[in-house]
């Protein structure tokens, strides 16, 4: 490897920085809440800090229902991809016709692993 | 028959043709010079109805203007402008035509005065589109354009029904507002949902538009779903189904696009999440929700645009596009970097961008309305587009852990393109007016007040804080190699599963037919010839007499029976 220049987030103080900047913010918006006045279109808006604690919330049960979305809907990136598929199969067709049994055990074990990683 | 105006359509298909024969850079600057002298041409054509043609009984109007068509109009003009600059690098005459006439296509459609004129233009929409799926040349493209042709073509022949059935009820085409008013409207309304990416009907544009080419989806983002929002404003504004339709799609898809790793993908679904906005505008149907709705088509096409653009530019250079195989981009791509940052903030309605001038208008309406649960939903939904498209998006392509690539920037006429797109995100986001003035209502109303500002910015960083959090503690779905089923599913595997399932089961209940045959067949046919053949009992011959005596003693028996 060339020794390449450091860039901006190599270094992991310019990450903590910029994660400062962002709880600030953060803080200053919630206390912003309490000096500027709104106008106010639903009697929700007026609970303590609704909108911080909404987007914070909803994000995080948008991301762990997704995660649980993962348990049940996630497959093999080339779950679809038939015409691979089909060459396995085929495969291990011509292997057991063969009366190969390792090679058979051989490919559908390859299939298998395919599938579970 | 036909007056001086021009239809903007032909144009583009003048320019479609030429770009066909010729090449390099004449192609090049005969493609740039269609949006110019069609937005041109579009300047000077004052409002009103054009090329009427008499067919069979119905009077049809290929070109009427008005202000709802006109902004749409530009709105082509300037996203088939952008999308020729980003791709005059592409040499590849079947696409470079076939975006000509797709982008004509569209505009055809938006100026159609009469249904007859928007199926034709409908059709044309989806066959020349496809193409650019196509393009891509390879065994996956090829497959998932067909699946996305499939779609449009259904749609397509759902609205010829509608249109057959309108005819019937109404006794003329005009294109006006429909409702959901006896088997036309509803036909009708299922044609525009599938072009529109309603829940169930959507798969075509997540599994299609991340199959197209870098440059294909530019395009093709830009066009069919728009035409669709269009197509729905015209004809059903203020249907109140739309607005829980609407709702639906801007919440279903964020949960796909945290888990989806092929970084366009999330970005087709996060597509979705934005018609949705556009979609319960449409539904509310308000002077505002309307505005509001066509303002964020608007800004949609651009900002979409651009998160497309710099997507594409990334699988240009790197050949990678999924968030696994990407990351550390930034240092050697800053300049893409920053324009997808662009894009990133204004689809996440940042205030001085383009996305929270629109959003907030559908917001408001949708709370003037007391749509209270809608307006939740959208909330929600507004902080789930920042987290998988504002931050998501740019985090792990051109952040997260560093992949090792060190790719160069995109061509020159690709950061030209989201060099432009990126200004008018910001230009809108600033000077609002600028876009307000085009919209079909004239109304008075101002994004920038306090209450507005201060509640989205209060919604978007603390769902930064929640990603930060969530990441810091290894929470964050990690980008993985996968793909997650969906409704794709029921026709990609479901049913040729149980077709091949129905095949198999005919196969072996004929084999075991065959078998039950082969057992059984040779003792009856043994039974068979042992009574009936030559010597078998059934076959004896006896002489007439002792059948007659047989008869006789029957009918004895008979009058023996009867006696008694």
């Amino acid at each position: 490897m060339n020794i390449e220049k450091t860039h901006l987030f190599d270094n992991p103080k310019n990450v903590k920085r910029l994660l400062y900047a962002l709880y600030f913010c953060c803080g200053l918006l919630v206390v912003l809440d309490f000096v500027i006045k709104r106008k106010v279109y639903h009697s929700w808006e007026n609970l303590w800090a609704f909108y911080p604690i909404y987007g914070f919330v909803g994000c995080v049960v948008l991301v762990f229902v997704a995660s649980w979305m993962r348990l049940i809907l996630m497959r093999d990136e080339d779950y679809y991809d038939s015409p691979e598929t089909a060459d396995k199969a085929d495969l291990a067709e011509k292997a057991e016709i063969a009366g190969k049994a390792e090679n058979t055990a051989a490919v559908l074990h390859a299939g298998d692993k395919h599938v579970r990683d | 028959m036909f007056g001086i105006e021009m239809a903007p359509f032909v144009i583009f298909f003048i320019a479609a043709v030429l770009a066909a024969l010729t090449q390099g850079w004449l192609r090049g600057a005969i493609m740039l010079a269609a949006p110019i002298l069609g937005a041109i041409n579009l300047w000077m054509t004052p409002e009103g109805s054009y090329w009427a043609v008499s067919f069979l009984d119905f009077e049809l109007n290929l070109l009427r203007v008005d202000r709802l068509a006109i902004l749409f109009g530009y709105l082509f003009h300037l996203a088939a402008f952008i999308a020729i600059v980003y791709s005059l690098h592409v040499k590849d005459r079947m696409q470079q035509t076939a975006s000509m006439l797709y982008a004509g296509s569209a505009l055809g459609a938006v100026f159609a005065g009469d249904l007859l004129t928007l199926f034709v233009f409908w059709e044309l929409l989806a066959l020349t589109s496809v193409f650019l799926i196509w393009a891509r040349r390879t065994e996956q493209s090829y497959h998932a354009g067909m699946r996305y042709l499939l779609f449009q073509v259904i749609s397509g022949l759902l609205l010829l029904g509608g249109i057959i059935a309108y005819a019937n009820v109404h006794g003329s085409l005009a294109f006006e507002d429909i409702g959901l008013s006896g088997i036309h409207g509803w036909l009708i309304f299922l044609a525009f949902g599938i072009k529109c990416g309603f829940p169930f009907l959507h798969n075509w544009l997540t599994d299609g538009y991340p199959e197209a080419t870098p440059t294909g989806t530019v395009f093709l983002s830009a066009f069919t779903t728009k035409v669709a929002v269009y197509a729905l404003a015209r004809g059903y504004p203020g249907t109140e189904l739309l607005v829980y339709i609407g709702a639906a799609m801007t919440c279903f898809p964020i949960f796909f696009a945290v888990i989806e790793n092929d970084l366009r993908r999330v970005l087709a679904y996060s597509l979705i999440n934005q018609l949705g906005f556009m979609v319960v505008g449409i539904g509310i149907g308000t002077a505002l929700a309307i505005n509001g709705a066509v303002a964020h088509a608007f800004n949609d096409v651009i900002f979409k645009g651009l998160l497309f653009m710099s997507m594409g530019a990334v699988l240009h250079v790197t050949g990678k596009i999924n968030g696994s195989e990407l990351g550390g981009l930034y240092k050697t791509m800053p300049k893409t970097t920053i324009l997808c940052i662009i894009g990133a903030a204004s689809i996440s309605a940042f205030p001085l961008f383009s996305g929270f001038v629109s959003k907030s208008m559908i917001m408001s309406a949708a709370l003037n309305n007391d749509h209270t649960w809608v307006w939740l939903m959208l909330l929600f939904a507004s902080a789930g587009v920042f987290h998988h498209a504002g931050i998501k998006i740019p985090y792990f392509a051109f952040f997260a852990h560093d992949s090792g690539i060190r790719a160069k920037e995109p061509p020159l006429n690709m950061l030209l393109a989201m060099t432009i797109a990126a200004t008018l995100c910001i230009t809108i986001g600033i000077f609002p007016e600028l876009l307000y003035q085009l919209l079909p209502y004239d109304l008075d109303y101002n994004p920038y007040d306090a209450t507005h500002v201060l509640a989205q910015t209060q919604l978007l960083f603390f769902s930064a804080l929640a990603f930060v959090w969530l990441n810091l503690y290894k929470m964050y779905p990690p980008e993985l190699k996968s793909v997650n089923l969906e409704v794709d599913w029921i026709y990609r595997r479901l049913l040729p599963k149980t077709w091949q399932g129905l095949g198999q089961f005919k196969q072996t209940s004929m084999q075991s037919l065959n078998a039950f045959g082969g057992q059984h067949l040779a003792r009856l046919s043994d039974y068979v010839s042992k009574n009936y053949a030559v010597q078998g009992l059934l076959a004896k011959s006896t002489s007439t007499g002792v059948a007659a005596l047989w008869i006789v003693l029957m009918l004895l028996a008979y009058l023996v029976i009867g006696l008694f």
